[in-house]
């Protein structure tokens, strides 16, 4: 039984007797510790973070007035919400373009994890939740992205769930399962709306905090991969030698760099929301869905195009192996990377080659991803960035078998 | 220092991957080409249409054009001059497809060199001879036998309209888009503004509001008919088609979209950019207060950087 | 040292705070009724065909809106302060809500009453309350006359009258 003396009321001696707020406190504040050797990148977690807040927060208004009915779906965001709602376009601008630079920071928080080694030697369960989330913000956003009820949403719905056919094995019944109907309809309508405003946003908040408890242990990495001995570290700190220390407190050392990285984010951030949002708010979503009509161009946002150019240069089957392969490859990363060694790709050969490649790689495939597949010249970059992309995944464990690590401290 | 170098490469890949995806891909997308795989690149004119001035030297007499413009409330009202229409829209509709508009500010919102060449062959000005052939006649017939006729209809017109400052965008739009496009979001239909009704306690039903209801569905089944689908409601095309677009497609609809049906409606400058203005209207309305308040909320967070960096500075300060 | 790392921290989160205001502000504003909801608060009604003892029933802003031209050998409803002058004629126009705890009250012409089934009070025919529970005479919406029509929801200068001499609520 704890001891509960003279305290005032909600006082902080109060509170820490009963919520240990205190030990909360050091734990997750003041001594949680963080490498002192790191750079602006290391702010991209907090700034997803933010993101997400920020859709949430949209998202809580827009569901206020949105209405889940076929009929009525595009007239209550396009009308409703756009010019009767007060701020409501500023709500739906914030949610459009939230939602399409949340994946831009996901890539460069990814490429991060790749490039420092920050995926192995007791952190693959953090890169695992975190391709968790990956998924979840994929499955979020493609939810998301139906509600509209544009010509983009209804045809998107319409091919992707397509492709749970199977190809040769003609699955239709299970594509009609999903959709509740023989096309994307009401009952599709309804299942996504659920699947966006309570199931995703559930998982993800619970796969937040697993991504969080993965990380207290191993502890965050740092620029040159070594291995810190955080306690002696910490003692150093507190013992008021914070020059010596190879860390820092995230509150409220760690936290300023990383409040002012994210003020740079939203001066950019905003800036698209109010000036420049068509990348996420894409004109043929404007108009209303039609099943008797197909857009003359169907492409997924931009962050899908990539795992979609995959798709395309192969017959129906061959395509869908290879998709479903890039859907799960990088979740084998720590297993497939055969090296020992956690530090920056910059130092790893021949890893650093296959770094920068990969990177290359996936903008191509996203470019690609987005031009007309008739062309011939287009079709032949994107079907020479596919195979380069199962090349270099089937490569991996090779080539880090034989990891020559260069420079750094010894 | 390498942070800079981070960063820039950071940015560096940003910028490929949007250019290449969005200007780069749009460009490829809605290229046109013709039969050997040349781009044919739409040359906009500026609504002066070139192919359809008016012959050097002929001046238009407006008193001869008031006489001529006789036959053309057959068809046509002309309100300001307490011309009504001979038949309502739905009669109209039935009997020519379409309900023909009205002329009260045709010689405003319309080119001259446009309406003179609608007067002497209609299916001409308004580019829709591909849909009149093997004897299919247009419902207007040409009003003007020669030059001279024509341009004293023209005339006419001129002198009867109001001036462009007097006629406001939703006018704009009515005369020249709305006898085939309804605006939802500006409460307007084919046949007119949606009426204020009132509902029948007693029953729960709009009785008035339904009669109109299957008034606009029934002139709607017509000019589908005539025009081979439905003219697409106008509400919130602004956001759907690029500024780009809207100015090509409204001067010839063939630019954009070759074997539509849409007529190309003559629209000079000023009508152009009423009718714009009142798109904007129902479909961005929102615009005036997006730019008012973006400077604000940018200005914002610089300061906030501002002060975080100098927060920043002062944790970290002693630390290396 | 320690003093100005606080200040600075302090100071940016005093200007967050700012700007968490207005972030406050505009999801203040997103709740705020619609203004197609404001417009619809207006009703017009014709009076010119009312019948004499006959209760007409409006819908306004949702609610109920009893019309009644009181019949003129109602002596004691017809020299009521509360009803409208209309062409001659003496109209009861209130919220057909009964004051005691909102249901609504029906109107038995033959006995110039309405009572009300959920806990038996009445109102005579100018909304008088007759018998408890009901505390108060029925509610006087805003209204403005305009020839023989009345607009409900626009405070004309009869309304304002009447409210000033406390005869609306």
């Amino acid at each position: 039984m704890a001891h509960f003396d003279n305290a005032f009321p909600f006082s902080e001696k109060w509170l820490d007797q009963r919520l240990a707020i205190n030990t909360l406190k050091r734990v997750l504040s003041t001594e949680y510790w963080i490498p002192k050797n790191i750079n602006f990148l290391w702010a991209m977690g907090m700034i997803l973070a933010a993101t997400f807040g920020l859709l949430l927060i949209s998202g809580i208004f827009l569901l206020m007035y949105y209405i889940p009915d076929t009929s009525k779906a595009f007239d209550a965001v396009n009308y409703t919400i756009m010019s009767e709602v007060g701020y409501g376009w500023l709500w739906r601008h914030i949610h459009g373009v939230g939602a399409s630079v949340v994946f831009l920071i996901i890539y460069i928080h990814m490429f991060t994890g790749i490039y420092y080694g920050s995926y192995k030697k007791g952190r693959e369960l953090i890169w695992l939740s975190g391709m968790l989330l990956f998924v979840s913000f994929s499955a979020e956003a493609f939810s998301g992205y139906m509600l509209p009820w544009g010509q983009m949403s209804y045809w998107a719905g319409m091919v992707i769930t397509n492709l749970f056919s199977m190809g040769s094995l003609e699955l239709n019944g299970i594509v009609e399962w999903i959709r509740g109907d023989y096309v994307p309809g009401q009952a599709f309508l309804g299942r996504f709306f659920m699947l966006h405003v309570l199931l995703m946003p559930l998982l993800i908040m619970a796969l937040i905090v697993l991504h969080f408890g993965t990380l207290r242990i191993p502890h965050v990495n740092n620029q040159d991969g070594e291995e810190i001995d955080f306690e002696e570290a910490a003692a150093l700190w507190k013992a008021g030698r914070r020059k010596e220390s190879k860390v820092i407190p995230f509150n409220p050392v760690f936290l300023s760099k990383d409040v002012f990285v994210m003020g740079v984010y939203f001066i950019l951030f905003f800036y698209l929301v109010f000036y420049h949002f068509e990348f996420a708010m894409d004109p043929v979503n404007f108009d209303p869905a039609d099943p008797l009509k197909t857009p003359a161009h169907i492409y997924p946002e931009w962050y899908f195009l990539w795992s979609y150019e995959i798709l395309r240069p192969f017959s129906k089957d061959v395509g869908l192996i290879w998709f479903g392969f890039a859907q799960v490859i990088f979740m084998l990363l720590p297993f497939l990377d055969r090296s020992p060694y956690v530090a920056p790709a910059n130092r790893r050969r021949p890893f650093r080659c296959w770094f920068w490649l990969l990177l290359i790689d996936m903008v191509t495939l996203t470019i690609m991803g987005k031009l007309p597949p008739t062309d011939p010249t287009y079709a032949m970059i994107g079907k020479i960035a596919a195979y380069t992309f199962i090349i270099l995944w089937f490569a991996l464990p090779f080539i880090t078998m034989k990891e020559k690590l260069v420079g750094g401290k010894k | 220092m390498k942070e800079l170098k981070i960063l820039a490469v950071v940015v560096f890949f940003t910028l490929v991957t949007y250019y290449g995806v969005e200007p780069y891909a749009h460009h490829a997308m809605h290229k046109k080409v013709d039969a050997n795989g040349n781009e044919i690149v739409y040359e906009h004119k500026g609504f002066t249409y070139p192919e359809l001035k008016m012959p050097e030297g002929i001046k238009g007499n407006a008193e001869n054009g008031k006489a001529l413009s006789a036959a053309c409330v057959g068809c046509h009202s002309i309100k300001s001059q307490n011309m009504p229409a001979p038949m309502d829209a739905l009669a109209s509709a039935g009997a020519y497809g379409v309900n023909p508009p009205d002329l009260s500010d045709a010689g405003a919102l319309y080119d001259e060199g446009f309406l003179f060449h609608l007067m002497k062959n209609p299916a001409h000005a308004l580019k829709v001879e591909h849909k009149f052939k093997n004897g299919k006649m247009h419902p207007m017939p040409p009003m003007a036998g020669d030059d001279q006729s024509a341009a004293d209809l023209v005339a006419y017109f001129k002198s009867i309209a109001p001036k462009a400052e007097e006629i406001t965008p939703k006018q704009a739009f009515e005369s020249a888009c709305g006898r085939c496009h309804a605006n939802r979001y500006g409460k307007w239909t084919q046949i007119g503004d949606v009426p204020k009704t009132k509902k029948n306690i007693a029953t729960g039903k709009d009785p008035e509001r339904l009669k109109f209801d299957l008034k606009v569905a029934d002139y709607q089944d017509k000019l589908a008919k005539y025009m081979g689908k439905l003219p697409p409601d106008l509400s919130i095309i602004i956001r759907a088609r690029s500024e780009h677009f809207m100015e090509n497609f409204i001067e010839d609809p063939q630019s954009e979209l070759p074997g539509t049906a849409m007529p190309r409606v003559g629209l000079n400058k000023e009508g152009f950019e009423k009718v714009i203005a009142y798109l904007e209207e129902t479909g961005d309305p929102s615009k005036p207060k997006r730019q008012a308040i973006g400077p604000w909320v940018i200005g914002f967070f610089i300061i906030f950087t501002l002060l975080a960096y100098l927060w920043k500075k002062s944790q970290w300060k002693d630390l290396h | 040292m320690s003093e100005r790392r606080d200040f600075f921290g302090k100071a940016l989160g005093a200007f967050a705070g700012l700007g968490a205001l207005g972030a406050l502000y505009a999801a203040k504003r997103t709740w705020d009724p619609l203004p197609s909801v404001k417009a619809g608060g207006f009703t017009t009604v014709d009076l010119s065909a009312a019948q004499e003892n006959v209760l007409n029933t409006e819908m306004w802003r949702g609610k109920p809106i009893f019309i009644l031209k009181v019949p003129k050998d109602d002596k004691q409803a017809y020299e009521n302060k509360r009803l409208i002058t209309v062409g001659g004629d003496k109209f009861l126009v209130a919220i057909g809500l009964c004051t005691h705890l909102g249901c609504i009250p029906a109107y038995f012409g033959e006995e110039h009453k309405f009572k009300c089934a959920c806990h038996g009070g009445e109102f005579d025919a100018a909304g008088k309350d007759i018998k408890a529970p009901p505390p108060s005479p029925l509610v006087i919406p805003p209204f403005k006359l305009d020839g023989k029509k009345i607009v409900l929801g626009e405070e004309g200068p009869e309304y304002k009258k009447m409210k000033a001499d406390g005869l609306v609520a």
